[in-house]
């Protein structure tokens, strides 16, 4: 007799699959805002796949960060830009090589993590000072380094994406 | 009553969930029906007008005195408003495209009504905390859920397809990511004070060291601005200015879908009305008094307790309506400077002061 949280993980998870292949692949429809919703769809299951695991810090923060702001943002431009839905897609040999190679190279990354991985322990029981605070600590006191870099790496970004629209800058 | 205690804990928890859930959504929708006639009645007086006064159901030739007066205060009018909407032609223009433009009313108003999930709106009722999910990450789900209210707003304009939904759909989405920004960081240093995102807690926190609003008024400014935005009111309605947009983006839409956008945002008034009174104003507490500070430990105190919620809920309510009748509207340059080049630094300040504080005092 499976338990319910096992029927719910399941259903989030084809779900979840089955929303990414249609943000990629829809049969019914080109348009791209079609596929950036569909994809706003997997961002929204796999959340609910955090909270299946307890961690309804990164299911709100994946809501709050990808679902709404990334994505709202993508609309933005792909609506701005008014891209056509492109009605005959010409495929380019060689992207198709290389997209084909990178896919994959990161299927078999994926797997052979799968295979080297130990599976955990089920924690034992609530963590004792609340979950984000844990999530706090191991960011700002055990990982601060690479914390740090990537706010370097998010700031040369933003400071790039800046330039480029000040054309008289350059 | 006895029979409840022979349920499992999950049935009581399941009955008393569906309860709650069904009397907030009734008093919620009550409370926008009443909300458009308070807003008609208020722009009405400010504007030396009247305001609805002639809406009588037959009953009222039955009801000496009272019943005349209650037709001159509008008290039937939702009633009508709502069967207007209704019954009237739901008209679908042939251009639109079919499937987000049925989506989208539906999608302003689900993020709406889900964000009063985790609001606890009053202590607790005979052992019930009165919260429908009382979370740990309380005010991440809020934030969450109020940044896809965004999505109705740009798939309306995008399914409407037609130029000024879609200039207002535009306008909105630039509008309500900048400003939800701003409004995310204005609340940071309410954590950095009360040490939890749970909404009890800061709640528990605010009956025990004075209300947030005294301790951060910055923090409060900000927010409440940023309401007036996020919920696309007056002075900050750009995505639906109707001099310069026709309706913005609920200009093809009639009937039952356009009240849905209307509730929408007047459940998005509610809904932010209700989170600042928790955050700054002590939610349903009231200072001073014991019996009002602690949780409930009658039903009646339990009562008591939501009635000084919402008592707190209209006072924003009548700010947000009393705002939008007496201020301009916003340029959109003057709206975007604002949100970045004025109140996303101050409320870093905010942040940064407050932390250096904490650190100083409480450590």
């Amino acid at each position: 007799m499976p338990q319910f949280t096992d029927l719910l993980f399941y259903a989030l998870a084809g779900l979840t699959l089955l929303f990414g292949f249609l943000t990629v692949l829809n049969p019914l429809s080109r348009s791209p805002v079609t596929s950036a919703m569909f994809l706003v769809l997997t961002i929204l299951s796999m959340a609910g796949l955090f909270v299946l695991l307890h961690a309804f810090f990164l299911a709100a923060v994946q809501i709050l960060v990808y679902a709404g702001a990334v994505m709202v943002v993508f609309l933005f431009v792909i609506m701005l830009l008014d891209l056509k839905e492109d009605e005959r897609r010409h495929f380019n040999q060689v992207a198709v090589g290389l997209g084909g190679l990178s896919a994959l190279a990161i299927a078999g990354t994926l797997v052979a993590a799968v295979v080297k991985t130990v599976p955990a322990a089920a924690p034992a029981g609530r963590l004792a000072e609340g979950e984000t605070k844990a999530l706090g600590r191991l960011l700002f006191e055990s990982h601060i380094l690479p914390f740090e870099i990537l706010s370097l790496l998010l700031l040369v970004a933003t400071v790039g994406a800046i330039l480029i629209t000040k054309k008289d800058l350059r | 009553m006895e029979a409840i205690n022979y349920l499992s804990p999950t049935a009581q928890m399941i009955l008393f969930s569906a309860l709650k859930i069904g009397v907030v959504f009734g008093v919620v929708m009550t409370a926008v029906a009443y909300a458009v006639l308070v807003e008609r009645k208020v722009s009405a007086w400010i504007q030396d007008r009247v305001g609805p006064n002639r809406t009588a159901p037959f009953f009222v030739d039955y009801l000496p005195v009272i019943g005349p007066f209650l037709v001159k205060l509008g008290i039937f009018q939702p009633a009508a408003d709502g069967l207007k909407f209704l019954l009237k032609e739901d008209f679908t223009p042939s251009y639109v495209r079919k499937v987000y433009f049925w989506l989208a009313p539906a999608i302003t108003v689900i993020p709406a009504l889900l964000t009063i999930a985790v609001i606890p709106f009053g202590s607790n009722l005979g052992g019930q905390k009165m919260v429908i999910a009382d979370l740990n990450v309380g005010i991440l789900y809020t934030f969450g859920i109020v940044s896809l209210g965004v999505y109705g707003i740009v798939l309306a304009g995008y399914g409407s397809n037609s130029k000024y939904p879609f200039l207002g759909s535009i306008r909105s989405s630039a509008q309500m990511i900048s400003y939800e920004i701003a409004m995310g960081m204005s609340v940071v240093p309410i954590f950095l004070l009360t040490e939890s995102l749970n909404l009890s807690e800061i709640i528990r926190y605010q009956a025990e060291h004075g209300w947030m609003i005294l301790k951060q008024p910055l923090a409060f400014v900000i927010f409440l601005i940023a309401a007036f935005a996020e919920t696309n009111r007056l002075p900050f309605d750009l995505p639906e200015s109707e001099s310069e947009l026709v309706g913005g983006y609920h200009t093809e839409y009639s009937s039952m879908k356009f009240a849905l956008f209307f509730l929408g945002e007047y459940a998005n008034m509610i809904a932010s009305a209700a989170m600042m009174v928790t955050l700054f104003l002590g939610g349903w507490t009231l200072p001073f008094i014991d019996a009002l500070n602690l949780p409930a430990g009658s039903l009646l105190l339990g009562l008591v307790h939501i009635g000084v919620f919402l008592a707190k809920m209209a006072f924003f309510m009548v700010v947000f309506i009393w705002v939008r009748w007496m201020l301009p509207r916003f340029r959109y340059d003057q709206l975007m400077d604002l949100g970045w080049r004025r109140f996303i630094p101050l409320a870093l300040a905010n942040i940064v002061v407050t932390a250096v504080v904490v650190a100083l005092f409480n450590h």
